[in-house]
């Protein structure tokens, strides 16, 4: 009954100015909005009715699945035309679903906040999921569980949209943790495999780190606000102390979702999932989650330089980390996982770097979202071709043999290395030069996170060609299929090629169509605020030195990988080689740090449970017991000796009473 | 011949009886043993009677030879009953509600 209510509430929009100087008056379009709630919905409800219906949709299931998802884009279009249509100073749209927690002094409405950064977001997730739902429905044919993995990436579809349109940070968590959820059941989508349900566990309890930065921002938030509404908390322009605080709790959060440092280590086990769910949620959408709340957060980071320089260090140590690890790694999915981490780095990077980042963080965000997930897609029609083989020192060669996987990743590898004109270049570069930029007028914050961007240009440009390289160019090293039979790679089906080449137009064209006439800046300008800055070189020297560095490591990576032999046995390697084959050993430090003193914790804590609290309780129950025990032996069961006793007992009554008496 | 002697000679034949009950196993000395209380505190009513001048003592010693003549009855019921299941008659064996 709520819920209906909650719809009826949703069909007369609410204008709201809450992030803008001008109040919107103007209610021309605004009936579209009123679609807002119908793209959390949506795909909501198939998620419901496949996971419901079970079995019986297991014939169309998976189509079901698709409309959802493409229902869900259709809609995000037609408010983005619309709001297209609105001054640049009016876009920002709250829509009102009805009261949700009214206790005392809280009183909270469920609300969507529709404004370009969520747009842009709506739009991404929306459109390169769609693709994704298309592309999933042929790489998951053989699996019987196909409409139960149609049902958990409809609901994470829902999870992720209510995340980006929350007009509260209580809503949003509330997204938060569905996308947490959604990525658990499908990083273990395989569970009866050990391994993937390990991973999947591995995945949701280092998210529930962050989640608890999260939920300690909520408590500031309110403690000090009075509100966890974006309208409330945004503008309330709070001493610097408080927005540090709520700052660094938003970094914890961040850094659990987005894969950071030093929560970083579940990313790379979470490629146990199916490969589209590597694509959707683990490089283009979920995890750059972090890189929404920072920048979403804006006039709290802004208020707080300290937080934001812990957040701009985070960003560079995983940008370097994610990009050593990434040159060590033979599996073609761990070797894209540590780049993602890698290139989320850049756009923690940007989004601490304060105002003149913010933009530039949300670009490389969503042209990241368009290579990444077409690699990763092309990572999986690789696997489809080889029999699920993952080791890349078992591939090379395959360009001859998988064209379009081979164009369309070709086009995702030069958008990630940074050449101009393909999109990462436009957001990469941008990210480069406003790093470059004195921040507070101290030039050393430039020269050691511009450098730190700038090597890890060179360092991206060496893996992603590393990988490129072994996968597709030099001499096969194919392994046996697992049956014993002879490899032979195939092209995919259309209903996989057709998502990939769309996210190669994506990879080619996007960030120039974004960047042209700053289209994307003037766009998501009135929401995060941008400003310009003068970098420490002129701008043409930093891309020339960055050029420098990305060609650097292509040569590197073409004499080492595509020219010469490359050994199918892994070679010992340097130590740094091996440090970056185990992760630099994360597992280890957080196996030493975290959970072996936890175990002792938990031993001693069982310890003390069972000899202080079960050793009183017994003890106190065994009293009786030992009383009863002693006593028992008195009951002889001889008739002759309770005789004895009784005339005892007389005699020394009779006694006694004769003594009292005289 | 002085009244308390039959005190002690009843205290004496009381003493035996005791004794007898709590050192004999068999059921019927046992029984015996109790019989010779009896009959000794008997001795002993009719023995303050005298003394107070009064017939109360020799009316409770009527009481206690009713009650031991119901009590033999019962308690040789008893004790056939037990020895037909048991075989045995000795005390020492009839233990079962212990433990």
């Amino acid at each position: 009954m709520h819920t209906l209510t909650a719809f009826a509430a949703a069909l007369h929009t609410v204008p709201a100015a809450a992030i803008g100087p001008a109040g919107d008056t103007d209610l021309s379009g605004a009936g579209v909005y009123a679609l807002a709630p119908a793209l959390i919905v949506v795909p909501l409800l198939s998620a419901a009715v496949l996971l419901l219906l079970g079995r019986r949709t297991d014939r169309w299931g998976h189509w079901l699945g698709v409309l959802a998802s493409g229902a869900s884009f259709v809609a995000a279009a037609a408010v983005f035309l619309a709001m297209l249509g609105r001054p640049s100073d009016q876009r920002v749209i709250d829509v009102n679903l009805g009261d949700w927690i009214n206790a005392g002094a809280f009183d909270l409405h469920a609300g969507i906040r529709v404004d370009p950064l969520s747009m842009t977001f709506v739009l991404l997730v929306t459109f390169v999921g769609t693709l994704i739902h298309v592309y999933s429905v042929a790489y998951m044919e053989h699996d019987t569980d196909r409409r139960r993995f149609f049902a958990y990436l409809n609901l994470f579809v829902a999870a992720m949209l209510t995340l980006v349109l929350a007009n509260s940070y209580l809503l949003l968590f509330f997204g938060w943790e569905g996308v947490g959820l959604a990525s658990y059941l499908l990083i273990g989508f395989w569970n009866h495999n050990t391994p993937y349900a390990v991973a999947a566990k591995k995945a949701f309890v280092a998210n529930r780190v962050g989640d608890v930065g999260l939920v300690i921002a909520l408590g500031l938030m309110f403690s000090h606000f009075g509100s966890v509404s974006f309208a409330t908390v945004l503008n309330a322009h709070p001493s610097e102390g408080v927005a540090t605080a709520i700052g660094l709790m938003l970094l914890l959060a961040a850094c659990g979702k987005s894969a950071q440092f030093p929560l970083q280590s579940w990313l790379g086990d979470a490629m146990a999932g199916p490969t589209p769910v590597s694509a959707l949620i683990h490089a283009a959408t979920m995890v750059t989650a972090g890189v929404y709340l920072i920048v979403r957060s804006a006039p709290i980071f802004n208020a707080a330089p300290d937080a934001q320089l812990v957040v701009v260090v985070v960003g560079a140590i995983t940008l370097l980390f994610g990009a050593i690890v990434g040159c060590a790694k033979d599996d073609i999915k761990k070797a894209l996982a540590a780049s993602t981490m890698s290139q989320i780095g850049y756009m923690i990077l940007a989004a601490g770097l304060g105002p003149i980042g913010y933009v530039f963080a949300i670009f490389h965000l969503v042209t990241h979202g368009f290579f990444k997930a077409g690699m990763f897609l092309g990572a999986g029609s690789v696997m489809h071709g080889m029999d699920d083989q993952v080791d890349m020192r078992n591939f090379g060669g395959l360009g001859r043999y998988m064209k379009i996987t081979y164009f369309t990743f070709m086009a995702g590898w030069l958008a990630i290395l940074g050449i101009p004109p393909f999109s990462g270049y436009f957001s990469k570069d941008k990210i480069i030069e406003a790093a470059f930029v004195p921040q507070n007028g101290e030039d050393w914050r430039a020269w050691v996170f511009g450098g730190v961007a700038l090597i890890g240009a060179g360092i991206t440009a060496f893996y992603m060609s590393r990988l490129f390289f072994m996968t597709f160019e030099g001499q096969k090293r194919w392994s046996k299929k697992r049956d014993g039979g002879d490899q032979h790679p195939h092209e995919a089906p259309r209903l996989m090629t057709w998502p990939m080449i769309v996210l190669a137009f994506g990879s080619v064209f996007a960030g120039m169509i974004l960047a042209s006439g700053s289209r994307f800046v003037d766009w998501l300008e009135p929401v995060t605020g941008h400003t310009e800055g003068d970098p420490v070189l002129p701008t043409w020297v930093l891309i020339a030195l960055t050029l420098a560095a990305v060609v650097v490591g292509l040569v590197l990576a073409w004499r080492r990988y595509a020219i010469s032999t490359v050994p199918v046995v892994p070679p010992v390697g340097t130590l740094l080689t091996r440090a970056a084959r185990v992760d630099l050993y994360q597992d280890s430090v957080n196996n030493g740090l975290l959970v072996e003193p936890g175990k002792h914790l938990t031993r001693s804590l069982v310890y003390a449970d069972r000899a202080g609290v079960d050793g009183t309780v017994v003890g106190i129950s065994r009293l009786p017991v030992g009383i009863g025990e002693v006593t028992r032996k008195i009951q002889t069961g001889f008739v002759r000796s309770y005789a004895a006793s009784m005339l005892v007992g007389l005699v020394v009554l009779v006694v006694v009473v004769l003594a009292v008496q005289s | 011949m002085s009244l308390v002697n039959y005190l002690v000679l009843s205290a004496i034949l009381f003493s035996l009886g005791a004794t007898t009950v709590l050192l004999r196993r068999n059921a019927i000395i046992v029984f015996m043993g109790v019989e010779l209380m009896l009959n000794a505190s008997n001795l002993a009513l009719v023995t303050f009677s005298r003394m107070h001048g009064n017939l109360t003592g020799q009316v409770l010693a009527f009481f206690v030879m009713v009650v031991a003549a119901a009590e033999v009855v019962v308690g040789l019921a008893v004790i056939i009953a037990i020895f037909r299941t048991r075989k045995s008659a000795s005390v020492d064996d009839v233990n079962l509600l212990k433990s």
